[in-house]
């Protein structure tokens, strides 16, 4: 057997528990938790996006903060390139920090309020600079207006305040900010969602364009479907802190296997008038994830849930070639 | 029948900055029974559109020129007090945002019977019973339940159900969403779409449907009014304008990703306008990849392109025989 490339970043039974307190502000104690994300496992290779889609609350973006450290996980193991980038946080050296934050960057979802209002552009692009040292002062300038050119705006766009721009510009002023580092890996949550539609284009084409010249990878975290086959090469589902379904992107959309998946595939109406949608409706809300339901979390809102799934965790099988499901019953939607 | 005649509305604001013009001679018709899309981007004038037939227009708004003719009577000319007895009872409108539209600090069964109490001239108890079938009829789990119960308790379905029963409470005739599942879940979404398309069968109920989706409209709408910067782009059935769409509509259509295909996304260049100082001639031109000289100097008409299809643009005659 040939020698599988190592991927990009790997991320081994993750978890992450906030803990909800009683009320009170003497004797608070520890009355629950909340499973945010629970026991996750996935990689994504280099050059790459994979998109993570799922609904409020699904645990999506602590997903985004546990592998930048943003948030602490429980437990579990986050490797990039092949070291623990979890132990490189939390114990590391500066430089080794430092090194790593270059390596894996963050877009944010709103571009309003991820922009410093009191800044310019200028500085805004350059701050990375200032933190990091990897590039000396008389070499900023240059590099600011290439990272303006690269993410399609002018050069005298540095000079002005972020109130300037449209919710689309903020957003390529996000974006030439993270890539300021010249990182090699970036988390994008939900970076259209507070767009525009017709401006929403625009940012995925730069989006898919950047990857492209610079050949970074990308988790691309979404609760829209549409944009998320738009962009990504493979894609997870999450429901309620778990994967439900992954598989890659021509897969998972033509032939979708999980219930959940296959609701969440019906319930997005398509811009054709000829094409009228055939939904099946989900029963009742997302369970609280304080006490998630026992067995298969979805078996609650599942049509064809039996008294196994309520009972016994489902774990994520091999359907096909680059396709697991995490279903009792996944041979009957083959 | 038209039970809603808009002819050439104008809605100006007057903020500090300058006059933002919001509406720009919008004229449109829903026919009595049907669901119609009114479809735009943010700023386009499609809530205002609303709020300027339910003559709510917020400060610094003014409606300043038009007719809104709703089944023959011209709301414009109406005295504030015979106004508010078409508001809720003849016109009803269901907000973009649940959470803020109800109250926090009174309960369910108060804020929705205090409405039927004002409307009616009705005890309490039998406001009460009215609030109770309305909420059945928009598939409130336990509405006898829920009466006693605050808007937190809800999750943001279940207070968007509130909000169409609460739009519901009269009987309106005519009833407009406000982008009802913008804040919502895809499969939330789906609940909704569901039970307004059911509501309107079977209440017979004329529905104007405020969205930016052309999802939501194709799904859910007989009849589309596009708007653009405070104009109507072209309005009529939603096959005719998916089949020979305006520039604008067209643009929209290849810009938006799609669930059952992929396909490169052609975006659509610049930025929308500022309604301060609008583009002139056609306020799509600096936008538009069929934009001549025309385009930039002349405003284009409204104008009837056969089978009940309007269209604003001055290149339409070659464009849609070219397409």
């Amino acid at each position: 057997m040939i020698d599988m490339a190592q991927p990009l970043l790997e991320v081994k039974d993750l978890v992450k528990y906030f803990p909800v307190y009683s009320r009170g502000i003497l004797m608070k104690k520890v009355v629950g938790q909340v499973h945010a994300v629970d026991h996750i496992n996935f990689a994504i290779n280099e050059c790459e996006t994979v998109g993570l889609v799922g609904e409020s609350g699904c645990g999506k973006t602590t997903t985004g903060k546990l592998i930048l450290y943003l948030e602490r996980p429980t437990s579990g193991e986050v490797l990039f390139q092949g070291r623990d980038a979890i132990k490189t946080f939390s114990k590391g050296s500066g430089e080794e920090k430092m090194r790593l934050r270059r390596a894996m960057q963050m877009v944010f979802q709103n571009p309003y309020s991820s922009l410093d209002p009191r800044m310019t552009v200028f500085d805004i692009i350059s701050e990375p600079f200032k933190i990091h040292k990897h590039v000396s002062s008389n070499e900023w300038k240059e590099r600011v207006y290439k990272l303006l050119e690269l993410v399609g705006l002018e050069p005298y766009h540095a000079e002005r305040y972020p109130h300037e721009f449209s919710g689309g510009q903020r957003q390529r002023i996000c974006i030439a900010r993270a890539l300021a580092v010249n990182p090699t890996f970036i988390i994008a949550d939900e970076p259209v969602s507070s767009l525009d539609v017709s401006i929403r284009a625009q940012i995925l084409n730069l989006i898919m364009d950047l990857q492209n010249k610079l050949g970074m990878s990308y988790l691309y975290i979404s609760h829209d479907l549409s944009s998320v086959r738009q962009i990504s090469q493979r894609v997870m589902v999450m429901y309620l802190g778990e994967i439900v379904e992954s598989a890659t992107t021509e897969k998972l959309f033509d032939r979708p296997v999980h219930p959940y998946t296959r609701a969440l595939m019906s319930a997005v109406p398509i811009p054709d008038p000829k094409r009228k949608m055939n939904i099946i409706l989900l029963p009742g809300e997302v369970p609280s994830p304080v006490n998630p339901p026992s067995g298969c979390r979805f078996h609650p809102r599942c049509q064809y849930a039996t008294s196994k799934c309520s009972q016994e965790k489902p774990v994520l099988a091999q359907v096909d070639v680059d396709h697991y499901v995490s279903c009792h019953y996944y041979h009957k939607f083959i | 029948m038209n039970i809603l005649d808009v002819q050439n509305l104008k809605t100006h604001f007057f903020t500090e900055a300058g006059v933002v013009k919001a509406l720009e001679d919008i004229s449109f018709t829903v026919e009595k029974g049907c669901t119609v899309g009114l479809v735009g981007e943010s700023g386009s004038g499609k809530s205002v559109t609303a709020q300027s037939v339910l003559r709510i227009v917020p400060k610094p708004g003014k409606i300043i020129g038009g007719k809104i003719l709703f089944d023959g009577e011209d709301l414009l000319a109406k005295k504030e007090d015979d106004m508010r007895k078409f508001r809720g009872k003849k016109i009803s409108l269901i907000f973009q945002d649940p959470t803020s539209s109800l109250n926090p600090l009174f309960a369910i069964g108060d804020q929705l019977a205090d409405i039927v109490i004002q409307h009616d001239r009705v005890k309490k108890d039998q406001a009460l019973e009215q609030v109770i079938k309305t909420l059945k009829v928009a598939r409130l789990p336990d509405p006898e339940q829920s009466l006693g119960q605050y808007p937190h308790q809800f999750s943001g379905g279940m207070k968007q159900r509130i909000c169409i029963a609460r739009a519901l409470l009269l009987n309106p005739q005519l009833l407009f969403a406000d982008e009802p599942t913008t804040n919502l879940d895809v499969t939330i979404q789906a609940q909704i779409i569901t039970l307004l398309k059911d509501l309107q069968r079977d209440l017979g109920m004329t529905l104007v449907m405020i969205t930016h989706d052309m999802g939501i409209v194709a799904e859910m709408c007989k009849c589309v009014v596009v708007l653009y910067a405070g104009h109507v782009m072209e309005s009529g059935d939603i096959e005719t304008i998916f089949e020979k769409p305006h520039p604008y509509t067209e643009a929209l259509l290849k810009a938006v990703p799609r669930l059952d295909q992929t396909r490169k996304l052609t975006s659509i260049p610049g930025n929308i306008p500022n309604l301060i100082d609008p583009p002139s001639g056609c306020v799509f031109h600096p936008r538009c990849q069929y934009a001549i000289n025309i385009c930039m100097e002349k405003v284009p008409p409204l104008e009837d392109v056969g089978g009940s299809h309007f269209i604003t643009c001055h290149r339409w005659r070659e464009l849609q025989g070219g397409r």
